[in-house]
């Protein structure tokens, strides 16, 4: 079977590894380039399933900001981001909201939650 | 309720200032005081609201708002004074602070230690001369953040990006996710200004295409931007002719830099490196100016908010160290003066533990001639410290007295001394 490379840049932190990973068909042979184990991990995840952590800002009534920001509190099928985007727009939160407050539970049935990142305090109680 | 003296004053509570005042506190600062332009603490971070931060300190991969909001609710509990909305309008070498705010009107105080931590700001236009009308819906890529994030409305529908800074890629993404078209990301330089990992995930992910050694030719439009004129670079960084290609869109966003905002150093009197824009620091990330103190995108612009903490702390945990110091020095510090027919002394103060290495002498010039034996004396308040005889004091003899390290305790009970010359 002929061999195939696959140039990946690894998001899993700053550093950026420049990966290069040799197939065969569907299955991985090697991967190099990373500096450590997760880039292993980005790489078998980017093939098969890839994943990314989804942040965006959800409406909030009666706080000190009209919107709270939040993030998925892990990584979520690539196609479906737009689809979770979507669904964040439809909902309209009351201040007071606090970090970590779960915002959507099980989104889109991924098993993974939408969570407030930060506190929005309602306008009454900042002044 | 805002005091007249603090140990350590802080100017901005972005994560430098955070991690100043938490840190300050920690090291044994007893006021700590934090004075912040915005309404609310977290300073950039809380329109960040992307993640990626945190991974060096806590191993976790965090929101900015949810970094910012960890060392916000650890502030909470420390006991720190913070004055919001406020404007830092004016700081002196000797660390008087001047702020303005609605809520405390114009205040002034004294600080032990200042830690400057005003961190930086976008270029603009301007900065960068870009020709062409002066339409409505050219926004830095930071403002145009703020925007969507905070205030909650979009700056525009077709975008194109100048600058392939971080902050630049990032609302690539931000204004896809909001339902805008970005049509163009233009980088002058060679390469990519911001990180790689936000090449992947902000442009290649939604198909946004980045042109390297391109800029702005000029801007079209006259109330609104209605397109932008792109062209090529050379080498010589100049634009090579027949490369022009006219970008229809409403909004222009420039990510071209950011710069140490340092307005207040040099009111400070502050040394600035020409080169970082920020003030020269020494390990302790203390100025050229003793007691006053800088850390995080005041002094170099970062890439990663973790370090950005990390300078914060040591910059904070420095500046307690100072005020404690100087509290110290001000309670161990005795102050000499000229009692009766004695016009002055030298030294006009002395450090009390200095006599636990040797006697002191002091010297001074009497007022009067007396012409008979008198009792030169060091008192405190009605207590005689020492004393020595001579037979007569003229003016134009001066006269020496040592106190004996015999006197140590005597000496550690007085906050002033005073020296008098009396007939025997």
């Amino acid at each position: 079977m002929t061999q195939e490379h696959k140039k990946l840049i690894c998001i899993t932190c700053p550093r950026g590894c420049a990966l290069d990973v040799t197939m065969e068909g569907e299955a991985v042979i090697k991967i190099e380039g990373n500096s450590c184990k997760r880039g292993v991990d980005y790489a078998m995840g980017e093939l098969k399933d890839p994943r990314r952590i989804v942040t965006t800002t959800a409406r909030v009534r009666g706080g000190v900001h009209p919107l709270v920001p939040v993030y998925t509190e892990s990584p979520i099928p690539k196609p479906r981001i737009f689809d979770l985007l979507a669904e964040i727009r439809k909902i309209e939160l009351k201040a007071p909201v606090k970090f970590g407050d779960v915002v959507i539970e099980n989104a889109l049935g991924t098993g993974v939650n939408v969570l407030a990142s930060r506190n929005i305090p309602a306008k009454s109680e900042a002044s | 309720m805002l005091k007249q003296k603090y140990d350590v004053i802080v100017i901005g509570a972005g994560p430098a200032g955070l991690a100043a005042a938490i840190e300050a506190k920690k090291t044994g600062a007893q006021d700590v005081l934090v004075i912040e332009r915005a309404q609310e603490l977290g300073g950039i971070l809380q329109q960040c609201i992307h993640n990626g931060f945190g991974l060096q300190i806590f191993k976790k991969d965090l929101p900015g708002p949810a970094y910012a909001q960890r060392f916000i609710d650890e502030l909470a509990g420390l006991h720190v004074d913070t004055l919001l909305d406020a404007m830092a309008i004016n700081v002196t070498s000797e660390r008087h602070v001047y702020a303005t705010s609605r809520w405390s009107g114009f205040v002034e105080m004294d600080t032990r230690a200042l830690v400057l931590a005003m961190g930086c700001r976008e270029r603009t236009r301007a900065q960068i001369a870009l020709p062409g009308t002066r339409p409505a819906g050219v926004y830095t890529a930071g403002t145009a953040q703020r925007f969507v994030n905070i205030e909650g409305f979009m700056p525009g529908k077709r975008f194109v990006i100048l600058g392939s800074g971080d902050i630049g890629m990032i609302m690539a993404r931000r204004l896809t996710f909001e339902g805008a078209k970005v049509e163009r990301v233009l980088e002058i330089m060679p390469f990519l200004t911001g990180l790689t990992r936000n090449y992947v995930q902000c442009l290649l992910d939604y198909d946004i295409p980045l042109q390297l050694h391109h800029t702005v030719k000029r801007i079209i439009g006259n109330d609104r931007v209605e397109a932008i004129e792109s062209v090529q670079i050379d080498e010589q960084r100049q634009p090579i002719p027949g490369t022009e290609e006219t970008i229809p869109c409403d909004t222009l966003l420039l990510s071209v830099g950011l710069i140490p905002e340092n307005e207040l150093s040099r009111k400070a009197g502050v040394s600035l490196d020409p080169v970082t824009g920020g003030p020269f620091v020494d390990e302790k990330m203390q100025t050229s100016v003793p007691g006053i103190f800088a850390a995080g995108n005041v002094v170099h612009v970062y890439d990663l908010v973790d370090w950005v903490t990390q300078a914060g702390l040591l910059c904070g945990r420095n500046a307690a160290q100072y005020a404690i110091t100087e509290r110290k020095n001000h309670g161990r510090q005795v102050k000499m003066k000229a009692g009766d027919n004695v016009r002055y002394v030298v030294p006009h103060v002395l450090d009390k533990e200095s006599l636990a290495e040797s006697a002191q002498r002091l010297q001074m010039r009497v007022t009067l001639p007396i012409e008979e034996p008198v009792w030169v004396e060091v008192m405190n308040g009605e207590e005689r410290v020492t004393r020595k005889a001579e037979l007569y004091v003229r003016p134009g003899e001066m006269v020496n007295i040592d106190i004996p390290q015999s006197a140590y305790d005597a000496v550690q009970r007085a906050s002033e001394l005073s020296v008098r010359v009396v007939r025997r």
